[in-house]
């Protein structure tokens, strides 16, 4: 039916991808760390001296990145106070403390996923318009059937033209069941029908894909607890998780968009999507300090193997590797 | 929300009034507070290094004038130089000498091109063009489709081709179609990547060679951080891109990357996406952009609906009126049954920027029924009283409270709040007519009578 987009996925899905998480990372995040980590060894680089003037560079080192200014400041911050104290004397330490400062802040919000009690585990997925969320429903749909789950997509942005379609295209990729209903259909009547089925017939996991939608709209942030209540009538503690996309590319606006969503759809984690772009994401950084979101997947390619579950830790190890 | 520049600045400023000049010393803070103001908007941070040059030398040694708090007279040069940037007047879409016009739409993945598209098509159609639409993305499921289903929506033809055209021949086909048909312009709805690679380009400038297009636009989504910088400027290296539509401009996102993409292509800044609907297409405005980047609110939307609302020579004999102090309780009548026209006062409210006079005003109760009794104290007045207060005795005021049904002392409290707000008024429009910007802005708030809010009867 798709044979172009079929013959190029059933190729890949030949390839053994359990070797190659890291190489994965690693060639996903490679801009990231050229943008951010690089820019930090080469304003360091062939200075000892630790003085005010390259403290700001590598503050804007890490502005830069969309960390944002006020994240930015307090790292610089705790770093100057160690530099007065003495404990610090040479400008090479400072890639580490940086290291360390972000790892901290990552690692400080990371928590286990929500399991359900029994019945499949439903994801709702939100976001903003144009950040990637069915992109990234078709990836975490591949991942959950290469771990052999049986899975079940919800197409409730019944809002955007061709929404449907683009699901439906990625539920063939992936060989999953999309629930549809006509375009301009209640999106919690769909969910109300996914869930429903995917409890009757005993199925692990039910994605739902959401409109985008800007988070300043009250009433579209409304739908959005309707839905919420409408999955928790058919399964009590639904959603188990609700995961706001993000574009790599936002700047400090994500921290608003966090936590609107947050209040509306009680947000419990973020997926990062376009890292492999030029764009550094820093804005995850902020959104981890100020509102305690953890990161949960970050999505590094276009290709369905291209997501990958995110580990503060190995994330930057391997950033500052 | 955010705290604004401006309030921000008001409380940095706070211990300068008497001071008389802005120094380098009692800038520092202030400098400080507009650099982080900046880069929170997401303004690139070279861009703003820049910016913060050009205000400081701006700043430093201007008197304090005495019409504006040294808070509001930063403001007003920060807010300049950023109009300065952003190009100080809107910009039109060029169409070609010989029909059809050839007008490449490119960006980003999830900039909102497609949506885009379709918005300007309807704008185009408005504005006396016939357009036709292609997308040339056959990467993207189900994009062309979805243009397909825009162009439906909007009853404007769209390219459709075969399925297994190539960007190249769709984009002739649609060029052979738009001269069978007599259409004078073609949008062309480009593939978008994650970040530019050297396929995509390749593919564009071929698009480009082959089309010989009078407009590529660039559309870029508000949203965006520092990384704005760097694809518009891979874009107007490889492609020379003629303008720049921005996305997503109903959110609340302060849009900085508008001035970065400026600062580093020179190329204008021609619409603004608001909304999903299709004419959510607008002219860009520099001045709009620049106070929403300083968070100084939806100030000119409010102007907007004032003046779409708002008798146009009423207001401008007002506004006359205000500054020549002739400002008198039958005008303060009028306004109040205009302001009522503007629909729910307290939706007017929210709109507002909650700076100097304004400041208490989010918070505040309106009753609607304290208007009625207010326009009926005043109706109860005679010619001579309402044209000038003063003259109201205890008497008269006795009198004006029998004739509308309220007490003396709701008369004191109108005729109080009516002095009040006149000082404040006055006050206002005098501050704000002083300087360039503050001329446009001020005339407006003038134009829309809400200066005096602190004297209105919902205090």
């Amino acid at each position: 039916m798709f044979p172009s987009l079929f013959g190029k996925q059933d190729a890949e899905k030949a390839e053994p991808p359990k070797t190659s998480l890291l190489d994965r990372l690693k060639q996903g995040i490679q801009k990231t760390r050229a943008g951010l980590v690089d820019r930090i060894e080469d304003t360091i680089s062939g200075r000892k001296e630790i003085n005010a003037e390259l403290l700001e560079e590598l503050e804007y080192a890490l502005i830069s990145a969309d960390i944002g200014v006020r994240t930015s400041t307090e790292i610089l911050e705790r770093i100057r106070q160690r530099v007065d104290r003495r404990l610090v004397n040479d400008a090479a330490e400072l890639k580490n403390l940086i290291r360390e400062q972000l790892l901290e802040i990552l690692q400080a919000v990371e928590r286990a996923p929500v399991q359900p009690e029994s019945g499949p585990r439903v994801v709702m997925v939100v976001g903003v318009n144009g950040v990637g969320k069915t992109t990234t429903i078709g990836k975490l749909a591949h991942l959950l059937r290469e771990r052999n789950k049986s899975v079940l997509l919800c197409a409730s942005d019944t809002f955007r033209a061709a929404a449907i379609e683009q699901l439906e295209v990625w539920g063939k990729r992936t060989g999953v069941e999309v629930v549809r209903q006509g375009s301009g259909a209640d999106p919690s009547a769909v969910l109300f029908d996914g869930l429903q089925s995917a409890k009757a017939r005993g199925l692990d996991h039910v994605i739902i894909d959401t409109a985008g939608r800007l988070h300043t709209k009250s009433n579209l942030m409304a739908e959005l607890e309707k839905m919420q209540r409408t999955a928790a009538r058919v399964i009590p503690e639904a959603p188990h998780e609700v995961l706001l996309v993000m574009d790599a590319t936002t700047g400090q606006n994500g921290l608003e968009q966090a936590r609107r969503f947050t209040e509306s759809a009680g947000v419990s984690g973020i997926v990062l999507t376009k890292l492999d772009g030029t764009a550094k994401g820093g804005v995850v950084v902020a959104i981890a300090r100020e509102l305690n979101l953890p990161i949960r997947y970050i999505g590094v390619g276009e290709q369905a193997a291209d997501l990958l579950p995110f580990d503060a830790s190995r994330f930057i190890e391997t950033l500052f590797a | 929300m955010f705290e604004n520049l401006s309030d921000k600045l008001q409380r940095v400023f706070k211990n300068l009034r008497g001071e008389g000049k802005l120094t380098a010393e009692n800038m520092e803070a202030a400098l400080r507070e507009i650099r982080v103001a900046l880069l929170e908007a997401d303004v690139h941070f070279r861009v703003v290094k820049t910016l913060m040059e050009n205000i400081k030398q701006k700043a430093m040694g201007e008197e304090v004038l005495s019409a504006l708090t040294p808070g509001q007279q930063v403001t007003k040069i920060v807010r300049d130089e950023l109009v300065k940037v952003l190009g100080t007047h809107p910009s039109r879409l060029r169409t070609a000498n010989e029909p059809p016009t050839v007008v490449m739409i490119v960006g980003l993945q999830g900039s909102g091109k497609t949506t885009s598209t379709g918005k300007l098509a309807r704008w185009c159609s408005k504005n006396g063009h016939s357009p036709i639409m292609v997308s040339v993305d056959v990467y993207r499921p189900a994009a062309r489709h979805q243009l397909a289903v825009i162009a439906r929506d909007l009853k404007l033809p769209v390219y459709q081709g075969g399925e297994a055209e190539k960007p190249l021949e769709l984009a002739r086909g649609a060029r052979r179609e738009a001269m069978q048909t007599g259409r004078d312009l073609i949008l062309v709805d480009t593939a978008g990547r994650l970040h530019i690679d050297d396929e995509l380009m390749t593919e564009l400038s071929q698009l480009k060679e082959s089309l010989n297009p009078t407009e590529i636009l660039f559309v870029a989504d508000a949203m965006t951080g520092q990384d704005a910088v760097k694809s518009a400027d891979e874009f107007h290296k490889r492609l020379g891109i003629t303008g720049v539509i921005l996305t997503k401009m109903d959110g609340d996102a302060r849009g900085g990357a508008a001035l970065s993409i400026r600062e580093v292509t020179s190329q204008p800044l021609k619409f603004v996406g608001v909304g999903e609907k299709f004419d959510g297409l607008e002219a860009f405005h520099p001045e709009r952009v620049a106070s929403r980047i300083l968070g100084m609110g939806d100030v000119l939307s409010l102007i907007e609906k004032v003046e779409q609302n708002i008798d146009q020579k009423k207001a401008e004999e007002m506004q006359r009126k205000l500054l020549e102090d002739e400002f008198t309780l039958a005008d303060f009548r009028d306004q109040m049954k205009q302001l009522s026209k503007l629909g729910s006062l307290e939706s007017l409210l929210g709109m507002m920027p909650q700076v100097g006079p304004f400041k208490e005003m989010k918070n505040a109760k309106v009753d609607e029924k304290e208007m009625t009794r207010v326009v009926a104290i005043i109706d109860s007045m005679t010619e001579r009283e309402r044209a000038n207060h003063m003259i109201i005795n205890g008497s008269r005021r006795r009198r004006i409270a029998k004739g509308s049904g309220t007490t003396v002392q709701e008369v004191n409290s109108l005729l109080k709040q009516y002095a009040q707000a006149r000082k404040m008024m006055k006050s206002l429009t005098g501050g704000l007519s002083g300087g360039k910007m503050g001329g446009a802005l001020g005339r407006k708030l003038a134009k829309m009578k809400l200066g005096g809010m602190p004297g209105m009867p919902w205090n």
